[in-house]
């Protein structure tokens, strides 16, 4: 399935006035492989792609992409790439094979090839039977599916997704990756996804991380979860500032990580060995703990220091039903 | 060509763009992306029946409601009768194209808005196959609201039913597809550069309606003040529709004075038959009425400029495209 990069940045940089976008970014994309753009949002995750599919002018720097200089040979680009943007790119007075129409020809799908490819297109994604109907009725999911589709239908080299799954349910979030997943298998076709889901993350072959318009790591998921180390503890205790004193005292070789939201973020091998060892002798009640393995959040929050994403909630959620459990062991 | 090329994935990619060439010419790309963007433009246009009908309804609130007022108000100012519904229409017929025209290219704003553009922008068809195909498809709707006007012109109150009639509406079709077209160049030139609809209302107030307003419309443009004639004179939609008059209202004669005979009591005119001195010695003493003219410039120069404005902003248009990010 490999046989070299298909993508290839050479210090590739965007800049929007003062504001440094995207900042001498460098990576190559294995043909065949998924590769992910994870990062928070306004990271130059979509300027990023948006220069590599010709959307945008590079400020300096330039890529490869399918052989072709992104800067010099724009149109031999666009030809080897599909695109499905973050934001809805569909014709909704048009119906869903007139918009797959409008595709095949502005990409000289030979007149003889269209219905075939149309047809083979709405059947992966499962629209056959709404093909005929306007694309203002069908919903976001559906919408989704088709932008995939016709992404799909001049058998691009490389398509690019750009958050595919962003405002949508789970359960359609799920089936558009069972897509991509089969998409990679049997069309050996390469994936360039940009991302802020973890989960999704999860997803890809390999994955960079970028923040502030730079990759800060770039790895498979597993790698980059195995580079954390240990578990992740998270600590909360009546106060923080004796207990972090404590634990330095007891555990000078520490790895605090600088989460923003507990002051008692650390990793550590073991976790499960180490966390009663701890608490056995430790001078500060502590409210809860939480241990984990490491998930790409944690290596986000390790290499940046703070969240991947704006909603915090759910770990948190978490959290706390976590610190009840402890507060009644503390108890007893 | 070879050379330029970058290193991955160098062999295949290079044979498979050779073939893709053999296959079509630049030039035959070109024309399929004109033809599908003004496919996809048409076909909305043909699917907003709103659109289809407001188009058509404006211009006849402008003829009957403002024409037949205006037409009544020239008789309490002058003495005669003017005709100027028959006046009013070719004015009517280029205000619908241009602002049919102008409006078509909002187009661009909604694939701008709704995120088309971009897949427009994405995609191989070269740039100025897309600012041309908007071009075509702005004025096609332009050209058939206009046409579906000029069935109007058969009516007794404008021009009659006459073979006349129907060899003036043949001949305005061609002038209107030509100023359509400039004007829509115009349009797209414009939306090409709006980033979002609350510059439209401005751009109506501050430059379609004196654009129209200066362009003979309305009024024949005679004994104007120096700066209004100056300005209609570099109004390129003047000549427009100086050029839609030209052919409309050719042997038209749009005003005639109120006879004598009108004024006076039955026998009275009777009696004055007999000495037709005498009576068109009375018939002075009533206010002439001033001709209007039908035409200011030659259908030449007219036609001359409005292709060569088109052009310009067909070439503004184009370039506009090419740059678009």
């Amino acid at each position: 399935m490999n046989n070299g990069a298909i993508i290839r940045t050479d210090n590739l940089v965007k800049n929007f006035g003062d504001l440094v976008a995207v900042d001498s970014v460098n990576f190559e994309v294995m043909s065949g492989e998924i590769f992910g753009f994870l990062g928070p949002n306004g990271a130059g995750k979509t300027t990023t792609m948006n220069m590599l599919s010709t959307i945008l002018k590079p400020t300096s720097g330039t890529a490869v992409i399918n052989g072709y200089d992104i800067v010099r040979f724009k149109n031999e680009v666009r030809e080897s790439i599909g695109m499905v943007f973050q934001d809805p790119s569909l014709d909704d007075t048009l119906t869903a094979k007139e918009n797959l129409e409008f595709h095949a020809v502005v990409y000289h799908i030979p007149r003889s090839e269209r219905e075939r490819r149309m047809k083979e297109v709405l059947d992966m994604v499962s629209l056959s039977d709404r093909a005929d109907d306007r694309v203002e009725t069908y919903s976001g999911g559906m919408k989704r599916r088709l932008e995939i589709a016709r992404g799909l239908l001049h058998y691009p080299k490389v398509l690019f997704l750009d958050e595919p799954t962003i405002g949508l349910d789970p359960q359609t979030r799920n089936y558009i990756w069972e897509y991509i997943e089969d998409l990679k298998k049997r069309e050996g076709i390469t994936i360039f996804l940009t991302t802020h889901y973890m989960e999704e993350a999860e997803h890809c072959d390999r994955i960079a991380i970028i923040d502030v318009g730079r990759i800060i790591a770039l790895d498979t998921p597993e790698q980059l979860k195995n580079d954390v180390g240990g578990d992740i503890i998270r600590l909360t205790t009546e106060d923080d500032d004796a207990a972090l004193a404590e634990l330095l005292e007891r555990y000078p070789e520490l790895d605090m990580i600088n989460d923003p939201e507990y002051r008692l973020c650390f990793e550590r091998d073991k976790g499960e060995e180490f966390v009663p060892e701890l608490i056995r002798e430790f001078g500060v009640k502590i409210v809860s703990i939480n241990i984990h393995r490491p998930t790409l959040d944690d290596v986000f929050l390790k290499l940046t220091g703070k969240e991947i994403r704006d909603d915090t909630g759910d770990r948190k959620g978490s959290m706390m039903k976590l610190a009840g459990q402890m507060g009644k062991t503390g108890r007893r | 060509m070879e050379e330029d090329q970058v290193s991955v994935g160098e062999g295949e990619a290079a044979r498979e763009s050779a073939e893709q060439y053999l296959h079509r010419t630049s030039f035959e790309r070109s024309l399929t992306g004109i033809y599908i963007v003004w496919l996809r433009d048409f076909k909305r246009f043909w699917r907003d029946t709103p659109r289809r009908l407001g188009a058509f309804v404006q211009p006849l609130v402008y003829l009957f409601l403002l024409g037949t007022g205006l037409q009544a108000a020239f008789k309490v100012f002058g003495a005669g009768n003017t005709k100027y519904v028959t006046f009013m229409f070719p004015g009517i017929l280029g205000m619908t194209v241009l602002f049919t025209s102008v409006f078509s290219s909002i187009s661009i704003l909604w694939d701008r808005q709704f995120g088309f553009l971009k897949e427009i922008l994405v995609s191989p068809v070269p740039r100025p196959s897309v600012a041309v195909g908007k071009v075509i498809g702005g004025a096609t709707t332009a050209v058939l609201q206009g046409t579906v006007l000029l069935v109007l012109m058969f009516l007794p109150s404008i021009f009659g039913f006459h073979w006349s009639t129907l060899w003036k509406a043949l001949a305005l079709i061609p002038l209107m597809v030509l100023l359509a077209l400039a004007m829509t160049s115009v349009g797209v030139a414009i939306g090409a550069r709006l980033k979002s609809f609350e510059a439209f209302p401005i751009l109506m107030n501050f430059f379609l309606m004196p654009l129209f307003f200066l362009s003979g419309a309305m009024f024949p443009l005679q004994g104007l003040p120096g700066w209004m004639d100056f300005l209609t004179k570099i109004n390129p939609l003047s000549y427009g529709v100086d050029m839609l008059r030209a052919i409309a209202l050719k042997g038209v004669n749009l005003t005639s004075s109120v006879s004598i005979a009108s004024k006076l009591p039955a026998e009275v005119v009777a009696k004055l038959k007999a000495d037709p001195q005498l009576m068109g010695a009375l018939q002075k003493l009533l206010p002439k009425m001033p001709t209007v003219k039908t035409q200011i410039y030659p259908l030449w120069l007219d036609v001359a400029v409005v292709a060569g404005f088109g052009a310009v902003m067909l070439v503004i248009a184009i370039w506009e495209f090419n740059r678009q990010e």
